[in-house]
């Protein structure tokens, strides 16, 4: 059995900085993620982010998470393990079980758990949907920006949110042709100015629009024509309203949903909150559950963005070091700081939902 | 339009639009940023201090146009592609357009582009000034692109090759 101080599951920007700011307190940190390379997310956003400038505003996602990792990697008081899925954590012993390159089982025993896994791509329910062709944001992200393989000539990107409205700015950058970008609700989710970017592009967005179904060729079994129809004010279908469109690809961009696995598993109270994603643990404003020593940080907590990832990591390590007695001395404003950030960061009018869903939590 | 389509209106752009009096000066900055989100590389990027500072990090971006030279070093550093500059100085009849441009290929400049308005349709053909492409802009080049006068403050976009009509 392995022991370390503070268990870090999820290399995301939300674990990355967790990492950081455990280890600077004094910490000794073990950090787990599934993939081969840190950054989570960040590895895939070829955009530059929003932000203010000490959550590194303006600089492209995959640049952030490069500039977190490299600070990990040669911190001395952080070890990570890569190609480490956490499968498991048993509460009554405080135990994580990890599979190392699927073929190792290790187990941990760490004083205390920070979850910063992420979340999960939601899907769509309508005919064939599992047609070859229909996939998830993610992974048609992951297809170009990681592989360099783009997945097909014409698109139907399904969702107006941020990912949405981005991953149809990526595309259109690799030359793929997104013929229309629709979602059900009345307005647009993502920042205008996203919006803006692609309406640019002569890429029209409409808006009261979901997919009816979807046809495959005859003799490929591929993807060939998406249906989609108005829906009302109640997200009901009007008939009569069918629009088709010649598509080799589906693209869904219809939220995420946060991966709780572990944090069920450890018996943290749950609670359903729709303005987070799903199923989020209660937690005090130190990031801790109703589990005393497992704390949560970044979309797993609630699904929001890099930037409250970040601080929310920060504020989770600051917190489990300083329960461990660890301070450099800085823990009272760093922990000022951070809280401060937060709140400023979800003050405004885009906020007003996650300020809603937070409401619904704080234990 | 805006939030349902992206494309700002008539009304929404009125407020953005700098006073002609300036517009008669020489080159100045037009920001096209009308929701208000947690935000402000625009403010840290701008060196004269002709946009003011956010006292909210949700602040829409607010311009002190005497204060602007035009010089178009917050384009680039938008993550909203959302900054332009424009010279209506230009020449008698025609004026410029500095706008972001993240698409391959880059236009050489001399060359001509398709003009396209806030809804990527074509509103003309137009010749490439500038292109800046180096450290700085750090893979958000910025074209300026010369076009007809009355068109300064439609196009927003550029199409490299397009058709030559
Ligand atoms: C297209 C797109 C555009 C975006 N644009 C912006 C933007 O402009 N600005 C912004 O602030 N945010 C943006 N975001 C959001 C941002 O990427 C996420 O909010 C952020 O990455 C969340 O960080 P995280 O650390 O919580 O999770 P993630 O980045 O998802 O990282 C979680 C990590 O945990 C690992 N993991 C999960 N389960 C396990 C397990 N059981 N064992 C081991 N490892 C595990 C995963 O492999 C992953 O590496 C965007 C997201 C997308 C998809
Ligand atoms: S164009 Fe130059 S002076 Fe004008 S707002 Fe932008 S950075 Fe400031
Ligand atoms: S940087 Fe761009 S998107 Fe951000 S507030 Fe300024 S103008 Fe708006």
């Amino acid at each position: 059995m392995k022991k370390t101080e503070i268990a870090v599951i999820g290399g995301g920007p939300a674990g990355l900085m967790a990492s950081l700011a455990a280890a600077e307190m004094g910490a000794r940190v073990t950090l787990i993620d599934r993939n081969s390379r840190l950054g989570g997310q960040l590895v895939k956003q070829t955009h530059m982010f929003f932000g203010s400038e000490k959550e590194y505003a303006s600089i492209r996602g995959i640049d952030i998470g490069k500039i977190l990792s490299a600070e990990v990697l040669k911190n001395p008081r952080i070890e990570t393990m890569l190609d480490s899925t956490v499968i498991g954590y048993y509460p009554d012993d405080g135990v994580l079980g990890v599979e190392v390159e699927e073929k190792t089982f290790v187990k941990i025993k760490p004083e205390k758990v920070i979850v910063a896994t992420g979340a999960s791509e939601k899907f769509l329910p309508f005919e064939n949907n599992d047609l070859p062709g229909i996939y998830g944001a993610g992974a048609v992200q992951t297809l170009m920006n990681e592989h360099g393989v783009i997945p097909g000539d014409n698109v139907l990107m399904v969702g107006a949110g941020n990912i949405g409205l981005i991953v149809s700015y990526q595309l259109m950058q690799a030359g793929v042709n997104v013929k229309a970008i629709i979602d059900a609700a009345p307005n647009i989710g993502g920042y205008w100015v996203h919006a803006s970017k692609v309406a640019r592009l002569g890429v029209p967005i409409m808006t009261s629009y979901t997919v009816k179904a979807a046809y495959a060729n005859e003799l490929t079994g591929a993807l060939e024509r998406a249906v989609i129809w108005q829906v009302d004010n109640k997200w009901q279908p009007i008939p009569g309203t069918e629009k088709v469109l010649k598509v080799d690809v589906i693209c869904i961009s219809v939220g995420l949903s946060p991966l709780a696995e572990i944090l069920w598993q450890a018996g943290c109270k749950m609670k359903y909150v729709p303005q987070l994603g799903g199923h989020v643990a209660l937690r005090n404003e130190n990031m801790e559950t109703t589990v005393p020593g497992v704390y949560v940080a970044g979309d797993v907590a609630g699904v929001e963005e890099a930037s409250s990832a970040m601080i929310e990591g920060r504020l989770a390590g600051l917190n489990a070091a300083k329960s461990l007695g660890y301070d450099n001395g800085t823990f009272n404003e760093k922990r000022r700081e951070a809280l401060e950030q937060l709140e400023s960061l979800r003050s405004g009018p885009v906020g007003e939902k996650i300020r809603q869903g937070l409401a619904q939590l704080v234990s | 339009m805006l939030c349902t389509k992206g494309i700002p209106t008539a009304e929404d752009l009125a407020t953005r639009i700098p006073p002609e009096e300036r517009r008669k000066k020489g080159p100045v900055v037009m920001i096209e940023c009308f929701q208000k989100i947690p935000c402000n590389p625009c403010y840290t990027a701008c060196k004269h201090g002709a946009i003011q500072k956010f006292e909210d990090i949700n602040d829409l971006p607010s311009v002190n146009f005497d204060n602007c030279n035009g010089c178009g070093l917050c384009i680039s550093k938008c993550p909203g592609l959302a900054i332009f500059v424009i010279d209506e100085t230009y020449s008698e009849t025609q004026a410029t357009v500095s706008l972001p441009f993240e698409f391959f290929p880059l236009p050489r400049e001399g060359e001509e582009v398709d003009l396209l308005d806030r809804s990527g349709t074509k509103v003309g053909r137009g010749k490439v000034l500038k292109v800046r492409n180096g450290k700085y802009e750090d893979r958000t080049p910025v074209i300026t692109v010369i076009v007809p006068k009355e068109l300064s403050m439609v196009v927003r976009n550029i199409k490299v090759g397009g058709d030559v009509s």
